[in-house]
């Protein structure tokens, strides 16, 4: 008889055994964007440029060095991260893998300035009153310890010089009067019909009920960093984007 | 106003950095109106100097919000309260951070777990530990993990044990000075017990205690052959603190496999104890093993509860320790040394405990081929859930399971990640078990009151200076009795099994109760 033992061990060989196959068949390109862009697409960015998930539109992916990698990040998730496993068949995450790798089909980005001056100018401006690295500074403006993961040197540049361009999904700026004639500006953190939670731009968690508010200001698009155009050189505007792009996150 | 005030505005302002320094969870008796660390405070008694809510008015006590997580698993969490913020976990690794005001979300951490996760009894989690401005979650992979407690984002990730070998963290981490110290849970999988001390700024691990000593250490002698390597003595449940006498005390598992004596003669050191260590190193100051040799399952892994009190005319440091083996324990926690030792419960295993506390076993209870009938089964007589002592009554309380089991002694082969117990357990013909809210005497472990509650609980308990006890049943029920008394004096049905401790805490100066029951989180207040 075939013992529990022989059955989980069988079941372990079944997995490792899966077809890792990336067919690159059109029709599977075709199947594996529709399930990008419905799976994938709200953290990957429709493009896979990025956004909370990682970049996928560049040559080389940092966790998916090959084919079967990619296969498996697909199928199984990250573990410890927001990335989850899926529950598609193997040949529907192959059709997924294939159509990933034809976001990839870009050229390397060409990536000017220095990132060890960059940091000097991350540290002069002073960004970390709003952005965290590595556990470190404000928590208004989007974390950005792995940034150069989830996004291009493209966007950080564009987002540095035109920042209201790029705001990303789901920030929004708040402007509140209370009724006892308090006017405070922060970060919407969560919302219900009833009452709302918001950061003020030191980081402190706020929470109204809308009956106390005499004016709930929403500003979508808007973002509270200015725009650098002007304010830097060419070469130091290089020189952040090649700072941001080097934040790949901890692991 | 255009924001660029705004910002100018805010430089002047200094940043918020540490929220929960360890001095606040140390002296976190003088701000009752948080609840920093699992048991409330360190010395565990799930007490609360909070009033508001009384003998005299809980019957107008209402619910103010209610909060669903997404798991269906058992909602084993014990929340932490601090600064407007109420930090959860779900099932089976997640964590939430909850708006005080309002129950709404201000971020979630959730954990993408890998295939093949092996937990006896659910993949829940009992809560989190907070120091200055991180949250720190154990995890049923077996991880230990940091969170920025300002956004739930990851801070480190560190791995505790092999998940794959039947290594689980559900219990909730302890936050001392400089390091977090993490339990272990697996004792039904042949693991070999820890516990462990990370530091909070790194991840690194800066001790391990083996609940199993290996060779050439002290008690390994306590184990036949190679036992040690599968001895278990996992260290689920979060422990206790005495900052003076800078002792951490922890209760440890069943040895392995729970109901096989045979394969592991001897003691089985340091299974089934209590066990009183150094924070700084990990040492071993002292212990006291309630059962050696266990082969009934009765992990002692319970809240010990911290307690200063005159015994026979003499000032004492005292630990209270109600076991999930039936008996009710007084030791001395300077020295370990036994003091009371008496059953608050239907129990058969023992005939009696001598005069060092160690049980004189009824053999007709050990697990036989033709199965042997035990009281109290493996659930045990006490749990995981905590018990509670009220300075102002002078009782300590303990919600207690009266049940017993069949337990036929069936074969254990070891093999990484599998169950390795040993026996399998049938219900008793027509017994109809029994669940009771228990007030003991402290110092002698006698009854003083008893509430029926129908079925077994999983309740944890906790008392206030409003002169209540809180607790829920398995059909659903949260409520409220006298601590004097044991009278019911409010109660509503949450529509779901309570598996969770209750606290307590102000939200803008009121006085709110909480409790997970179901796969709900409930508030309760009185009326504005």
């Amino acid at each position: 008889m075939l013992g529990p033992s022989a059955v989980v061990v069988l079941a372990v060989f079944v997995v490792l055994a899966a077809p890792p196959v990336v067919v690159a068949q059109p029709a599977d390109i075709e199947q594996g964007q529709r399930l990008y862009e419905s799976l994938c697409g709200s953290c990957h960015g429709p493009q896979g440029n990025g956004g909370r998930g990682a970049n996928l539109a560049q040559p080389r992916l940092r966790r998916a060095s090959d084919d079967q990698a990619l296969f498996n990040i697909i199928r199984r998730g990250i573990r410890g991260t927001e990335m989850p496993g899926s529950p598609l068949t193997p040949i529907q995450v192959s059709s997924i893998a294939a159509y990933v790798k034809t976001l990839g089909r870009v050229a390397p980005e060409d990536i000017p300035g220095d990132g060890r001056r960059g940091a000097a100018v991350y540290a002069g401006l002073d960004c970390a009153r709003c952005h965290t690295v590595r556990g470190r500074g404000g928590i208004v403006g989007p974390d950005l310890d792995d940034i150069g993961a989830r996004r291009s040197a493209a966007h950080l540049r564009e987002a540095l010089l035109d920042p209201e361009v790029s705001v990303p999904t789901g920030f929004l700026l708040l402007r509140v009067v209370t009724r006892d004639g308090r006017v405070l500006s922060g970060v919407r953190v969560n919302e219900d019909g009833f009452s709302i939670q918001f950061r003020d731009l030191t980081g402190r968690l706020h929470s109204f009920w809308k009956t106390e508010l005499d004016t709930l200001e929403q500003q979508w698009q808007r973002s509270p960093m200015g725009s650098y155009a002007g304010r830097l050189t060419t070469e130091q505007t290089d020189d952040l984007v090649a700072y941001l792009v080097s934040l790949k996150g901890a692991r | 106003m255009p924001w660029l005030v705004v910002l100018v505005l805010v430089v002047a302002v200094v940043p918020v950095t540490a929220q929960v320094p360890y001095e606040r969870i140390l002296d976190a008796a003088s701000e009752p109106e948080h609840w920093l660390t699992y048991s409330g405070t360190y010395g565990a008694q799930r007490y609360s100097t909070l009033d508001q809510i009384s003998r005299d008015n809980v019957e107008r006590l209402q619910p103010a919000w209610v909060y669903q997580a997404r798991s269906t698993q058992k909602f084993e969490v014990s929340p932490l309260v601090v600064d407007g913020v109420m930090y959860i976990t779900e099932a089976p690794s997640d964590a939430t951070a909850l708006d005080l005001r309002t129950g709404r979300p201000i971020w979630s951490y959730r954990r993408s777990l890998p295939q093949g996760i092996v937990t006896c009894c659910g993949q829940v989690n009992r809560g989190v530990a907070l120091l200055d401005d991180q949250v720190f979650l154990g995890t049923v992979d077996a991880h230990l993990v940091a969170l920025d407690a300002r956004t739930g984002r990851v801070r480190w990730d560190v791995e505790v044990a092999d998940y794959t070998q039947g290594y689980a963290v559900t219990v909730a981490p302890l936050a001392l000075r400089d390091k977090i110290i993490v339990g272990i849970a697996g004792g039904e999988y042949g693991i070999r017990g820890f516990l462990d001390a990370y530091d909070p700024t790194t991840g690194e691990r800066l001790w391990r205690f083996w609940t199993v000593p290996g060779p050439g250490e002290p008690g390994h002698d306590t184990w036949s052959g190679d036992s040690w390597e599968r001895g278990g003595a996992p260290t689920w449940v979060t422990g206790a603190y005495d900052p003076e006498l800078d002792l951490l005390y922890w209760g440890t598992g069943n040895p392995g496999p729970d109901f096989i004596g045979e394969v592991r003669r001897g003691d089985n050191l340091y299974s089934e104890s209590l066990i009183a260590l150094d924070p700084d190193t990990g040492e071993l100051v002292w212990y006291f093993q309630f059962l050696p040799h266990d082969i009934h399952d009765y992990d002692s892994t319970q809240v010990p509860v911290l307690l200063d009190a005159e015994l026979g005319g003499t000032p004492r440091k005292l630990v209270l320790f109600p076991n999930r083996n039936g008996f009710y324990y007084v030791l001395d926690r300077v020295t370990g040394e036994f003091l009371v030792g008496t059953p608050f419960a239907r129990q058969t295993w023992a005939l009696g405990l001598d005069d060092t506390g160690r049980p004189i076993e009824n053999a007709e209870t050990i697990p036989s081929v033709d199965g042997a009938l035990v009281y109290p089964d493996d659930d045990g007589a006490a749990n995981w859930y905590s018990p509670t002592y009220s300075p102002q009554t002078n009782l300590i309380y303990q919600n207690v399971r009266e049940k017993g089991g069949i337990y036929y002694l069936a074969d254990a082969t070891y093999e990484p990640g599998k169950i390795y117990m040993g026996a399998s357990r049938r219900v008793v013909a027509g017994e109809d078990p029994r669940g009771f809210l228990r007030a003991l005497n402290p110092l002698t472990g006698d009854l003083v009151w008893e509430l029926p509650v129908h079925s077994p609980p999983w309740a944890g308990l906790m008392s206030t200076a409003g002169g209540l006890v809180f607790s829920g049943t398995m059909e659903g029920d949260f409520f409220a009795a006298d601590a004097r008394t044991g009278d019911v004096l409010w109660r509503f049905q949450t529509g779901g099994a309570v598996y969770a401790n209750p606290i307590t805490y102000l939200s803008e100066g009121r006085q709110f109760i909480a409790i997970a029951a179901g796969s709900a989180l409930f508030t309760f207040a009185l009326p504005e």
